[in-house]
């Protein structure tokens, strides 16, 4: 892999004077062009990302009555959401989710892109290897919970083999439709978003900082602790974003692993979308856009997202 | 080369647990899709048979399978040309500063973690109030750009870090424009790149739920009609639709794979034929 070329911020140093005027025309044609090239993109995300927000927004603010809504400026959705104690129950749980969820995938994100960046030897077997991991990313994510039933239904694949080997007396009910089983698919579903940033950030650790290590006495715990982990931080911090984000915007993960006897937020969401409550509905998404832009602020300030690619 | 340390076989075992359970349930429903006519969603397997693939060739069966299969794709492949084209624009753009780049790029990243629920919620209320019909392929499809966008924004930006501009300089030197610069230099040397933005765009927007849960109005996409399955589904059926979607995306990533390593086979073997075309 060649070393990063030229950093944008590289080419608009000082020039002597000389060459201001035609540089400066050559700026002004650099700034054209580069809108030109990006306004599709632009017009894409003002039409599809920023429009709706903003209506979400105006319409939070609207009323529903049983069957349409009606433009006004009230606060009653917020009075409703922010003063029911459902809601912040189901925040809470959004927020558990969440950290518990982090924290699995951080584990086993980790340990297996150490595996395949420092302990697998031949480029062949680690590019298969890391395909493997990567490969269910590109398949269906409600396939991939569906495939759960089997396994842990009352009669799955789990209880029958806790039962012949007598770990039980009985099935256990608590394997589908529970937090456990919403925790198992969304590490299931999202662990790769782990693996692949930090696997990433590892496999450009400077090799000769391990051997520097190694030589100074450093055990192989010792190393892991005080130079691999602090130098895979930016890898951690984007997977982190990934698995919080996802987690915390799911509802059909929660709707169908829960066999709806959980909630969090984007449940309550979709909940007020069935009953055609959408100012109910724009005034939850705003705490959950205004949630989620706030872990994700804090995030990004650790992080160069840029500078990770 | 030194022996293994014992780490190893420990990492080694996680490592394969993990895989398992990647892959494990997937394996698990494909081969409950052969259950024979009396069988039902668990194990002991009640003969084999193709009965339940036989099952989702019949329409009154189980829904519009293959009309919404039909629309998934169709929308899949508007959604993976419109992604190449945007991403590689995109990233051309953002080599240069320009004005208003820091909050464009700002502005990608929201897209990739803004939850999705919000997408499909603010652009179907936009089109209600517009007194616009939702359709998956006007709707739909510019909902799952915002999703697809990002990604493929975010490789092009992998791809011109790792870029060197010594090849277009010597293209300018010889007097190439703009254009044939970027026609016969930049595009054929990321060509390769190019293939992952476009099966990123194909397979997300393939396997996309609620992103079109609230724009694809009365015509269902495939995972819609799948969601909408697992309501009051409860036989096999369900698993041998999975079975065969499942390996649909595998054949579109092993089409991928292979195409990938033909052209970096030739290109090994006869040079990169960036600027021969000129």
């Amino acid at each position: 892999m060649p070393p990063e070329s030229i950093t944008v911020a590289g080419s608009f140093g000082t020039p002597p004077l000389a060459e201001r005027a035609p540089r400066q025309r050559a700026l002004a044609s650099n700034h054209v062009t580069g809108w030109l090239l990006a306004l599709p993109l632009t017009l894409v995300l003002l039409a599809f990302l920023v429009l709706p927000i903003l209506m979400i927004v105006v319409v939070s603010f609207w009323t529903a009555t049983e069957f349409s809504i009606v433009p006004a400026f009230s606060f009653e959705n917020y009075e409703f959401l922010l003063g029911s104690d459902v809601t912040w129950r189901v925040l809470l749980n959004t927020v558990k989710y969440a950290a518990v969820t982090w924290a699995i995938t951080l584990v086993l994100g980790f340990t297996v892109a150490y595996f395949l960046a420092f302990h697998v030897r031949s480029q062949t077997w680690q590019t298969t290897l890391f395909l493997l991991c990567t490969i269910p990313f590109w398949t269906s994510n409600i396939i991939r919970m569906i495939s759960w039933i089997p396994f842990l239904g009352r009669e799955g694949i789990a209880n029958s083999a806790l039962l012949s080997w007598g770990v039980v007396d009985q099935p256990l009910d608590w394997l589908l439709f529970s937090d456990f089983s919403v925790i198992l698919a969304f590490v299931h579903l999202y662990t790769l978003f782990m693996v692949v940033p930090i696997f990433n950030t590892m496999m450009r650790i400077d090799r000769s900082l391990l051997e520097a290590a190694n030589d100074a006495g450093a055990s192989g715990f010792q190393t892991l602790w005080n130079v691999v982990l602090p130098l895979t931080r930016p890898g951690i911090m984007i997977g982190t974003i990934f698995v919080v984000t996802l987690v915390m915007g799911d509802f059909i993960t929660v709707r169908f692993m829960s066999g709806s006897q959980s909630a969090n937020v984007g449940r309550l969401i979709q909940n007020d979308i069935g009953l055609l409550q959408y100012p109910s509905a724009s005034a939850t998404s705003v705490m959950l856009l205004v949630v989620t832009l706030m872990v994700i602020g804090v995030l990004l300030r650790l992080v160069n997202i840029r500078k990770e690619l | 080369m030194d022996p293994r340390p014992r780490s190893f076989y420990v990492l080694a075992t996680i490592f394969g647990l993990f895989l398992l359970f990647l892959y494990g349930p997937t394996i698990t429903i494909a081969i409950l899709s052969f259950q024979g006519p009396e069988g039902g969603l668990t194990f002991p397997m009640r003969g084999v048979s193709l009965h339940w693939f036989r099952d989702l060739f019949q329409e009154q069966a189980v829904g519009d399978i293959w009309g919404s299969f039909g629309r998934s794709l169709a929308l899949g492949l508007m959604v993976m040309v419109t992604t190449v084209v945007v991403s590689v624009m995109g990233g051309l753009a953002f080599r240069k500063r320009f004005r208003g780049s820091a909050i464009l790029f700002q502005l990608v990243i929201a897209s990739l973690v803004i939850p999705s629920i919000l997408v499909s919620l603010g652009v179907g209320l936009i089109f209600s109030q517009a007194g616009l019909p939702v359709h998956w392929a006007t709707s739909g499809f510019g909902s799952q750009l915002t999703w697809t966008l990002p990604f493929g924004l975010l490789i092009m930006f992998a791809v011109f870090n790792r870029f060197n501009p010594a090849y277009e300089e010597a293209a300018r030197d010889q007097g190439a424009t703009a254009w044939q610069t970027i026609r016969h230099v930049v595009l054929p040397i990321i060509a390769p790149s190019l293939l992952g933005v476009a099966l990123f765009g194909f397979t997300l927007s393939y396997d996309e739920f609620a992103r079109t849960l609230l724009t694809s109005g009365s015509h269902n996409t495939l995972p819609l009609e799948i969601y909408g399955m697992t309501t009051n589904v409860t036989t096999p059926v369900i698993f041998a639709l999975g079975t065969l979607t499942t390996v649909f995306s595998l054949v579109v990533i092993g089409v991928f794979l292979l195409t990938v390593a033909l052209v970096s086979r030739r290109r090994a073997r006869a040079g990169s034929d960036a600027g021969r075309a000129v």
